[in-house]
C-alpha cells in the first residue's frame, strides 16, 4: 500500500493507530485517582509529543542515515518558529500559510549553514553546527531584539495588521491561530465512567502533519536516496572513489532535516504562538540527539519514540512535588516515610533531569539500539525461531526489519 | 526498494483519507463550562509556577515557600498571616467561596517555553483557575500572554520590567511587583542628596529585555536631575566574568557605575568592580559610587561584603515594621525558620489579593475577577496603601530604597532601608512613554 513494503505497511499502520486514539491510550487511569498523575493525555503534552516527534524524524534523517551529527538543528526549529508567528502577525491567524513559511525559511536556513558546514565532517561538523546555532541564538537573544523581541520572545499584539484576517476580535482579543475557521483550541471532551478523554483539533492536525512526515521519512529510507546516505554513513572514502560526490547527498539530507525541523517550529507556534529564543540554545540541540540516540538512532520509530519518552518526563515528572510524594507514601510510618521521600525526592520534580540521565545512560550501556532494540529483544524472547533454511532470508531482511 | 512509484490510484485514495481526516474537526463540540476550568467540586486548584532549575532557582523555591503558606492561610491553618492585617475582611479562611486551595507546581526553568508548556499543563491537564509565579520578565510575559489566550487569570511573581504592565500588558494579567520607572524615580532624589548632581554615569546593562528597561528608567530619572551619562555598555545575560567590562570604566571619566544587573550577574559584575578597586578611586575630585538599581536580599547574600553602602531600590524588606510585614515575617519565619525574601512577599500578597477578589466577586469568573481587582484598594500587606491601577492591571505603592549594611548582624540582616519613596513620587501616567505601546484588550474568560 502508498509504495511501501508490507513491514512498513504494518508500522505505518500502527503508528497511524497509536496516534489517533493517543487521546485515549495516554489517559489509562481515570480521574482524580492517585494514578491521574501519570496521565498524558491532554492537548499541550500531545501535541509536544508529536511535534518534537517530527523534529526527531526529520533529525533521523541526516543522523541516522549519513551519520553526521549536527549539534545545531534547534536553530532551525526556532527560525521556524519565528516566520511562523511573522506570518500570523502579518497575514492571517490561519496556520496553514505560518506552516508552509516555516518550512521554507527553515530549508533557506539549513542550506546556508550545511553549504558551510558540510565541507568537513565527524567532530568538525558537530561543532561548525553548534556554532552556527549558538550564533543564531546569540542574534535572537540580543542583536535581532526588532526582529525576534529578544528574550521575552516573539508573540502577537492588538496592533498587529494581519492584512488577510483581523487585527483584533469584535471584544478586543487576539484571534486564535485556526485552521480554515477551526481553532486549534476547539474540541471535545468524553466522560466515560471515571475517565475523561479530550479530542482537541490542534493534536490532530499536528497528528496528521506527523504522520505525513513519517510516511516521507520511511519513503526517503527506502529509496535510491536513503542508500546513497547509508553509502556515506558506512564509508565514504569508498564512495568516492567508486566516482560518487557525496557532498549533493548530504546536503540534501541536511536541508531536508532542517526543514522537518522548520515544520515542527511552525507546527509550535501554530499550537502556542509565542518563539522565544531559548528555543535555539545548544540544550535545545542537545535534547534531539537524545532522542534520536534514546529511542534508536537509524530506526524510523525510534527518534518518535525517544521523544515521547523526554518530553514525558519532562513535563509529567518534572510537576510531582514533595507533598505529592508524602500523600503516596503516607501509609509507611512516619520516620520511614521522611526517609522514602528523601531517597525519591532528588529523581522526580525538579531533578527530572537526573532520571533522564540515569534512563539514558542505562539505555546507551545496554541498548545501543535504543528502545526499538529493546523491543526487539522482548519480541525475540517470545518468538519461535524461524527454521533452519530460512535462516539466511530472515537475517538478510533483518537490517530493515529492524527499521 | 520502491515497490512502485505513487500510482493515480493510490494519490486518490491518500488524497481521500486525507480528506476526511481533516473534515473531522468539523463535527468538534465546546464544551458547556461558563469560563475555562469552572471548579465544580468541593476544591479550587491554582497552579503555582515557578523556577525550580536555572538561574534564579534560589527565589523560585522562596516563593514555593510563599506560595504553600498562603494556601495554608486561606484554608484556615496556621496563625492566618497577613489575613489578619489585610483591609479587605472578605477572606474568611474557609478557602476561597468555601472551596478548598488545592495547588499544583511547575518549573518555569526561567525560559519562556518551558513556562509556558507547564502553565500548559496546569490549566489543560490539572484545571487551574489561577496561574502565578515566576522570577524573570521574560517568563512573566510569555505566561501572561498564554493565559489571556486561554481565560484564566495570571498574578505575576517577580517580574521587574516595565513591559509586563506597559507594551505587553494584557487584561487577565497583573502585577503586583513594582517596575524598573518605580526604581529610578525613587533612587534619583537619594542619589542626589548622597552624591550631588554633577556625576558622570557609566552604565553596565544585562542584555536583555529587563535591562533595557531599567537602563532606560534610570537614565532618564538621573538624567533629569542632571547627572551625565558617558557610556551605556550591554553585557552578555550569560557572562560570569566581567573584568574586561570593568576596565574600560577605569579609562574613563564617570564617577558613578550603574550595574543594571540582576542575579547571578549582579553577584558577579559587583564582585568584579570591587575587585578592581573601583570603590577606592577617587575621579573629578569625587569618590567613585556603584549603584544597583534592583536589589535583592538574595542578591546581596551572593555578593557579600562588597555591597556594602550601595545603594539600591526593593519591593519590599522584611525588616519594615509595619502590622503586615511583621505577620508575615512572624508567620513564615515560624514554618521555615528565615525571613522570607521580597520574591516570597509579592507572590504571597498576589495569592491573596487573587483570593479576596474571587470572594468579593462571588465567582471564579477571570472577568468578574478582573473587574473586582481593577481600581482595588487595600493596605495591610506590607506596602502601605496600594492601588491596583485599571488602566495598566500594575500596583501603586510606597518603594524602598536601601542600601548595603555596614555592620550586618546576621546573614538575614544585609541589607538596610534608607528611605521609603511614597506613592505619589514613582506615579506616572498610563501612556508614559516608557509604557507606551501596549493595549490590555479585554477580559478572557475562555469560552
Amino acid at each position: 500500500m502508498l509504495g511501501l513494503n508490507r513491514r512498513d505497511a504494518l508500522l505505518f499502520a500502527i503508528v497511524i493507530a497509536i496516534t489517533l486514539f493517543a487521546p485515549i491510550i495516554l489517559n489509562p487511569f481515570p480521574e482524580g485517582s492517585e494514578l491521574a498523575q501519570f496521565n498524558a493525555g491532554y492537548p499541550d503534552l500531545m501535541q509536544r509529543f508529536v511535534i518534537f516527534g517530527i523534529f526527531a524524524i526529520g533529525f533521523n534523517i541526516l543522523f541516522g542515515l549519513t551519520g553526521y551529527l549536527s549539534f545545531g538543528h534547534a536553530a532551525f526549529l526556532g527560525v521556524g518558529s519565528y516566520a511562523g508567528v511573522w506570518m500570523m502577525k502579518l497575514l492571517t491567524m490561519n496556520v496553514v500559510p505560518a506552516i508552509i513559511v516555516s518550512v521554507i525559511f527553515a530549508g533557506l536556513f539549513s542550506l546556508l549553514v550545511g553549504y558551510i558546514s558540510l565541507r568537513r565532517s565527524g567532530i568538525y561538523f558537530s561543532i561548525l553546527t553548534l556554532a552556527f546555532a549558538q550564533m543564531s541564538f546569540a542574534l535572537a537573544y540580543s542583536v535581532l531584539t526588532p526582529i525576534t523581541n529578544g528574550e521575552t520572545g516573539l508573540q502577537l499584539a492588538l496592533d498587529d495588521p494581519r492584512i488577510l484576517g483581523i487585527s483584533q476580535t469584535a471584544d478586543g482579543s487576539i484571534p486564535l491561530t485556526n485552521f480554515f475557521g477551526i481553532t486549534m483550541r476547539d474540541g471535545f471532551e468524553i466522560a466515560m465512567g471515571g475517565w475523561l478523554f479530550t479530542f482537541n483539533a490542534g493534536y490532530y492536525l499536528c497528528a496528521i502533519v506527523m504522520l505525513i512526515a513519517f510516511y516521507v521519512s520511511i519513503r526517503i529510507f527506502r529509496s535510491p536516496f536513503g542508500v546513497m546516505l547509508k553509502a556515506v554513513k558506512s564509508n565514504q572514502q569508498r564512495m568516492l572513489y567508486t566516482g560518487l560526490n557525496p557532498r549533493p547527498y548530504t546536503l540534501a539530507a541536511f536541508v531536508i532535516s532542517g526543514m522537518y525541523a522548520g515544520l515542527a517550529g511552525g507546527l509550535m507556534v501554530a499550537m502556542d504562538p509565542l518563539a522565544g529564543a531559548e528555543r535555539m540554545q545548544w540544550t535545545a540541540s542537545g535534547e534531539v540527539v537524545l532522542m534520536t540516540i534514546l529511542g534508536g538512532m537509524g530506526t524510523l520509530i525510534g527518534p518518535v519514540l525517544g521523544s515521547g519518552v523526554i518530553k514525558y518526563l519532562e513535563n509529567i515528572f518534572s510537576k510531582i512535588n514533595d507533598n505529592i510524594l508524602h500523600q503516596w507514601f503516607s501509609f509507611l510510618p512516619d520516620g520511614l516515610e521522611d526517609f522514602v521521600v528523601a531517597i525519591v525526592y532528588p529523581f522526580i520534580g525538579k531533578g527530572w533531569h537526573l532520571t533522564l540521565g540515569i534512563v539514558f545512560m542505562l539505555v546507551v550501556i545496554f541498548l545501543p539500539g535504543g528502545i526499538v532494540e529493546g523491543g526487539q529483544r522482548i519480541a525475540g524472547l517470545f518468538k519461535r525461531k524461524p527454521p533452519e533454511d530460512k535462516n539466511k532470508t530472515a537475517a538478510a531482511s533483518a537490517p530493515s526489519a529492524a527499521e | 526498494m520502491i515497490k512502485r512509484p505513487i500510482s493515480r490510484r493510490s494519490l486518490i485514495k491518500t488524497a481521500g483519507a486525507a480528506g476526511v481526516g481533516l473534515a473531522a474537526p468539523h463535527v468538534l463540540i465546546r464544551n458547556a463550562h461558563a469560563f475555562t476550568n469552572e471548579p465544580t467540586g468541593s476544591t479550587v486548584t491554582l497552579g503555582f509556577n515557578v523556577p525550580q532549575t536555572g538561574p534564579y532557582a534560589d527565589e523560585g523555591a522562596d516563593e514555593l515557600r510563599a506560595y504553600e503558606l498562603a494556601v495554608e492561610h486561606l484554608n484556615g491553618g496556621g496563625d492566618g498571616g497577613m489575613l489578619g492585617t489585610f483591609s479587605s475582611k472578605a477572606l474568611k479562611g474557609n478557602g476561597i467561596l468555601g472551596k478548598k486551595v488545592e495547588y499544583v507546581t511547575g518549573d518555569t526553568q526561567t525560559k519562556s517555553d518551558a513556562a509556558r508548556a507547564s502553565a500548559k499543563s496546569m490549566i489543560e491537564k490539572d484545571g487551574a483557575v489561577m496561574i502565578t509565579g515566576g522570577s524573570s520578565s521574560g517568563v512573566a510575559v510569555a505566561v501572561q500572554a498564554l493565559c489571556q489566550e486561554a481565560g484564566v487569570i495570571f498574578m505575576a511573581g517577580l517580574t521587574h520590567s516595565n513591559d509586563t504592565t506597559g507594551k505587553d500588558k494584557k487584561a487577565n494579567g497583573f502585577r503586583h511587583f513594582f517596575n524598573s520607572y518605580m526604581s529610578g524615580a525613587a533612587l534619583a532624589p537619594v542619589l542626589k542628596n548622597a552624591y550631588g548632581t554633577d556625576r558622570k554615569a557609566y552604565h553596565l546593562t544585562a542584555d536583555y529585555n529587563w535591562g533595557y528597561t531599567t537602563e532606560e528608567a534610570v537614565r532618564s530619572s538621573t538624567e533629569a536631575m542632571g547627572w551625565e551619562t558617558v557610556e551605556a555598555v550591554k553585557t552578555p545575560l550569560a557572562q560570569t566574568d566581567f573584568s574586561s567590562y570593568i576596565a574600560p570604566v577605569l579609562q574613563s571619566d564617570a564617577d558613578v557605575l550603574v550595574l543594571n544587573h540582576y542575579g547571578g550577574n549582579m553577584v558577579n559584575s559587583l564582585t568584579n568592580a570591587v575587585q578592581f578597586g573601583l570603590r577606592d578611586r577617587v575621579v573629578n575630585g569625587k569618590n567613585f559610587e556603584i549603584v544597583v538599581p534592583l536589589y535583592s536580599r538574595l542578591m546581596a547574600k551572593g555578593a557579600g561584603a562588597n555591597v556594602k553602602g550601595i545603594f539600591g531600590s526593593t519591593n519590599w524588606h522584611w525588616s519594615l515594621e509595619d502590622e503586615g510585614s511583621v505577620a508575615f515575617v512572624q508567620s513564615f519565619g515560624k514554618k521555615y525558620g528565615f525571613p522570607p525574601s521580597q520574591a516570597a512577599h509579592t507572590c504571597y500578597v498576589q495569592a491573596l489579593l487573587y483570593a479576596d477578589a474571587v470572594e468579593r466577586a462571588g465567582s471564579f469568573n477571570p472577568c468578574a475577577v478582573v473587574e473586582a481587582l481593577e481600581g482595588f484598594e487595600f493596605d495591610g500587606l506590607g506596602n502601605g496603601p496600594t492601588l491596583y491601577r485599571a488602566d495598566d492591571h500594575q500596583c501603586f505603592k510606597d518603594v524602598l530604597v536601601v542600601k548595603g549594611k555596614e555592620n550586618p548582624t546576621s546573614e538575614f540582616d544585609l541589607l538596610e532601608i534608607v528611605e521609603v519613596t511614597p506613592v505619589a513620587q514613582v506615579t506616572y501616567p498610563p501612556d508614559h512613554p516608557q509604557f507606551a505601546g501596549g493595549q490590555l484588550g479585554s477580559c478572557n474568560p475562555g469560552t
